[in-house]
């Protein structure tokens, strides 16, 4: 109902808005072309100057407005590189914004049609655009190269000591994998992942690396103050890893892992506290249109201490454990296992080990 | 009439091709509507065509834009109206995701390629190029007649997609694979994304055929005394386009070509380490790449962007002129600066991948080159602030259009400077700051530029003028709305927030936005039905404006002012005309302005 009311307001807008704008065109041929041109011409100009006055408050105002709002601090240390590279930019595109934009509807306003008025028979200038050819290129020069050499440190190979994290990414959800003790990820192959057997990424049981692996879903625990490394995969379509108050990305394409790394400054209590919010959380948002779910795909990362990480990390059990739970050295078989080892659970295993 | 073509003597093969056109006027003076209206030959018939089929796709594209803005306005309302159209898109009078993504893809497909490219490079290089040039036609008007069928039939096929059960395609306009290759990945990626890659296949041969008879055209059609250096600025960037799109289109094509195979081939170009969660199956494909179809899209993707943009920037420049009552400012700078342009658009694709695991050093090259590109930008920003100083301004609603595409041209121009470098393209990537900034250095400003051109030769097209009044209320609506709805988003891009979404109460990172967004779209559907309005104003006054009395109303000096104000085919009735000078001769020797078919007086000051 309410609708069809809406569109009739439309409708009348509309029919109101031709009428006037008929009566206006036989009142501007009776008035005479020039004057009416000349009327025309004068109130565009005024709106030229309006627009420019109001424009400009709107800028200030919406920044004022929003500039709370868009997540304030980086929490990590190489967003903080990203944020000093924002403010930069910020500052000389502001500066040639205004400039341009007043320029731009000033001469707009100053030079519009008047009887008396001749126009400057100007057609080019060499000096002048030499001038504006080399300033925006030295400007841009000055630009490029704070931006090569955050992105190159930013970039860069992460410190041997950084915790490593593989993620993989799949519709509509996120995988974690922990090294375990042997700091080693073991092999794994596509075509062993299994939802149904535990097995959601396909380690191959042979390369005992695998046994020790930690595979966790939806949370991932890293370590304030040390940097992470992130290997990133996935499993099915191309995904993104966001991570907006880190100030990282990097996207999760299926066959071609890449990497990140970075520092978190606070702990997620921290931030909680921080920002007053209790149920702050450090959101990994997928960046990169994946299909139906697109939306939906949250992960959560837990910025920890480094006594709290060892903690989460003696409670989990390793992937292999909690596929053949008779083989956990913790909780020795009952009876004996018919299952047999991981190789006969899997016969093709052997041969992919080969193949990778 | 030969001896027409002998004056003309621009060697032997513009003179068979003059004299082919002549006879073509005698033997066919009574044309039937199907020959006039439908198969026409006649370039300005098929600029006509081109732009009619660019609004009916710019309103169905804005369409979509207002249905995914409503979701996004208001995530948690129903509108059982929306069930009662879409059916079980709109369950429960809440648009589905699968159908939200086919909208967003759908929009972004129908604007980027048949409005903006389609509707905006196929009407004006038709109707401008042989009129501005002195031409009777295009080099082959067969094959520009067949420019705009595929172009046609590229439209009824993917209008046709919109009807098919599993949807349309809905993988984002740049459809990667996997997510494009895969049926059982999406709903979209079925039937529908089959009807995207052939329309798009079709859309690619129109685009093809337009540009090669674009290029063949300007280079050897031009009349007498119509040296390169004497085009319309409008002509430049209308060859510039035309180059960019036969070099980089062919390239697109391969890529849909790959993703074809892959789709039902059983190769595996692009795939490789898949498992699908909806079927439980991990896919026999190994060693296919999925970044190279992104290497291969953005090698036309980022040309794209300037062939939408520099037909706009054309159109522009030659509009200021002409309503600053001045030369266009530093006509040798601008050219350069479209011809850079034009080098540049070929070696920046990559900064649309500085984040899909792109080795650092290559993404610095691009780094350095896309920031390359905002020299020549800037250059001719200055130049069109130069043309405006000291002028004599009149505000026709063409003129308004062009100012405001400069205003719109800067705004955007500038965040590619943030997105261009890839430190800041690491937090700013695939946000809502790019959006923003895509819409409105390409979006708007190139629909701006589009409607420049409209309001400008909408007299020479139809021997009519159109409402005024209508016009000024179109442009200051549009142009204040597309900043309230753009420049908001840089924040909400400055926070991180992903595009793509349909909802983010579930976020904690995003949520904070939703007032908001709920203002951007009632911008959006207020800005859309002023959009109906100058659709109105455009049919009505084809029939009923006032009618255009004078040969030259702008009193402006290129050649299609020359022409009757309802040329025929062939466009000039006797010879075609000489040309003495450039196009720019405003303002000069205390004279208004001097068209260039007057020769050069003896005692006139040289520029």
């Amino acid at each position: 109902m309410s609708t069809i009311f809406l569109l009739l307001i439309l409708l009348l807008g509309f029919l109101i808005t031709f009428q006037i704008a008929k009566a206006s065109e036989y009142v501007g041929v009776l008035k005479g072309e020039k004057k009416n041109f000349e009327q025309n011409n004068r109130i565009n100009g005024f709106l030229m100057i309006v627009f420019l006055v109001l424009g400009l408050i709107g800028v200030y105002w919406c920044n004022e407005l929003f500039r709370g709002k868009i997540l304030g601090e980086s929490a990590s240390l190489q967003g903080e590189k990203i944020d000093t590279m924002l403010y930069i930019t910020i500052t000389i595109t502001g500066i040639v914004f205004v400039l341009t934009q007043v320029l731009l509807f000033w001469f707009a306003y100053k030079y519009q049609y008047n009887e008396k008025r001749k126009a400057f028979y100007f057609p080019h200038d060499n000096k002048l655009e030499l001038i504006w050819t080399v300033i925006p290129a030295i400007t841009l020069t000055v630009l490029v190269g704070f931006g090569l050499y955050y992105w190159f440190n930013i970039t860069g190979e992460a410190p041997k000591e950084a915790l490593q994290v593989e993620v993989t990414g799949k519709q509509f959800g996120w995988i974690f994998r922990y090294p375990g003790k042997d700091n080693v990820f073991g092999k794994k192959y596509y075509q062993n992942i299994s939802d149904k057997d535990g097995n959601t990424l396909g380690l191959i049981w042979d390369d005992p690396a695998t046994h020790d692996d930690i595979v966790v879903q939806s949370e991932m625990y890293i370590v304030k103050d040390q940097p992470v490394k992130l290997i990133i995969n996935s499993r099915d379509v191309v995904h993104d890893v966001g991570l907006a108050y880190f100030r990282m990305k990097m996207d999760a394409v299926p066959g071609t892992p890449t990497t990140m790394w970075f520092t978190p400054k606070y702990t997620t209590d921290e931030m909680k506290k921080k920002l007053g919010n209790p149920d702050f959380e450090y959101e990994i948002s997928c960046d990169q249109m994946c299909g139906r779910g697109h939306y939906t795909m949250r992960g959560i990362i837990k910025v920890v201490t480094q006594d709290e990480f060892t903690l989460w990390k003696l409670k989990q059990k390793p992937n292999f454990v909690q596929v053949f739970p008779d083989k956990d050295p913790a909780n020795p078989p009952k009876t004996d296992t018919t299952k047999g080892t991981a190789a006969v659970v899997n016969p093709d295993a052997a041969k992919m080990v080969v193949r990778r | 009439m030969s001896n027409e073509a002998t004056l003309h003597g621009h060697g032997e093969v513009i003179t068979t091709h003059d004299v082919h056109h002549d006879d073509h006027d005698v033997h066919h003076h009574k044309e039937t509507f199907i020959t006039k209206y439908v198969f026409s030959q006649d370039h300005k018939m098929i600029a006509k065509q081109f732009l009619i089929t660019g609004m009916v796709w710019a309103i169905l594209g804005g369409l979509m834009s207002v249905l995914f803005r409503l979701q996004l306005g208001y995530p948690d309302a129903t509108f059982p109206w929306l069930e009662d159209i879409l059916g079980k898109w709109a369950k429960g009078g809440k648009i589905q995701p699968e159908f939200y993504y086919a909208l967003v893809t759908m929009h972004g497909t129908v604007l980027v390629f048949f409005v903006l490219t389609g509707g905006l490079s196929g009407t004006f290089a038709n109707f401008l190029i042989p009129l501005q040039i002195g031409a009777r036609d295009m080099a082959s008007p067969m094959l520009n007649m067949l420019s705009y069928w595929f172009f046609w039939g590229a439209s009824v096929v993917m209008i046709s997609s919109l009807f098919v059960e599993t949807g349309p395609a809905s993988g984002g306009w740049t459809s990667y694979p996997p997510l494009s290759a895969l049926g059982d990945a999406s709903e979209g990626s079925k039937t529908g994304m089959d009807l995207w890659l052939i329309a798009m296949a079709l859309f690619v041969v129109s685009s093809l055929l337009g540009g090669l008879n674009y290029i063949s055209t300007i280079l050897n059609m031009r009349t007498k005394g119509m040296s390169m250096t004497r085009l319309p600025l409008t002509i430049w960037a209308l060859f510039f386009t035309a180059v960019l799109g036969v070099l980089s289109f062919p390239v697109l094509l391969s890529g849909f070509i790959l993703l074809l195979f892959d789709r039902h081939g059983g190769t595996s170009f692009y795939l490789s380490d898949i498992f699908l969660t909806e079927t439980n199956k991990a896919l026999p494909n190994e060693g296919g790449s999925a970044i190279l179809y992104q290497h291969l899209f953005w090698f036309l993707g980022h040309p794209e962007v300037y062939i939408i943009i520099l037909p706009a920037m054309g159109l522009v420049s030659e509009v200021m002129s002409v309503n600053a009552r001045k030369p266009i400012f530093g006509y040798m700078a601008m050219v350069g600066s479209l011809f850079a342009i034009a080098i540049l658009a070929f070696l920046v694709w990559a900064h649309h991948m500085f984040v899909t695991g792109l080795n650092p050093f290559l993404g610095s090259v691009f780094v350095l080159l896309t920031l390359l590109i905002a020299v020549p930008s800037a250059i001719k920003v200055f130049n069109w602030l130069t043309t405006l100083w000291r002028g004599n301004i009149r505000f026709t609603p063409a003129m308004l259009f062009a100012i405001g595409f400069v205003s719109m041209f800067i705004s955007g121009g500038l965040t590619g400077i943030f997105l261009g470098n890839s430190t800041l393209d690491i937090h700013l990537h695939d946000t809502y700051f790019v959006i923003a900034h895509f819409h409105i250095v390409m979006g708007v400003s190139g629909i701006l530029g589009m409607f420049c051109g409209i309001y400008h030769w909408f007299p020479k097209m139809y021997g009519r003028y159109l409402n005024n009044t209508m016009a000024y209320i179109h442009f200051w609506v549009t142009f204040a709305g597309a900043y309230l709805i753009f420049w908001p988003m840089h924040y909400e891009g400055l926070a991180g927030m992903p595009r793509r979404y349909l909802d983010y109460s579930n976020w904690i990172s995003f949520n904070q936005f939703g007032d908001l967004n709920r203002f951007i779209s009632v911008v959006a559907m207020v800005v859309f039905a002023v959009q109906l309005l100058f659709i109105f104003n455009f049919f009505y006054s084809i029939f009923k404006g006032r009618k255009v009395i004078s040969q030259n109303p702008w009193q402006s000096n290129t050649l299609e002012w020359t022409a009757p104000i309802r040329p025929g085919h062939g466009n000039w009735p006797g010879e075609i005309p000489e040309v003495y000078r450039w196009p720019y001769d405003y303002a000069k020797d205390g004279r208004d302005f001097i068209p260039q078919t007057e020769p050069i007086g003896g005692n006139e000051s040289k520029h």
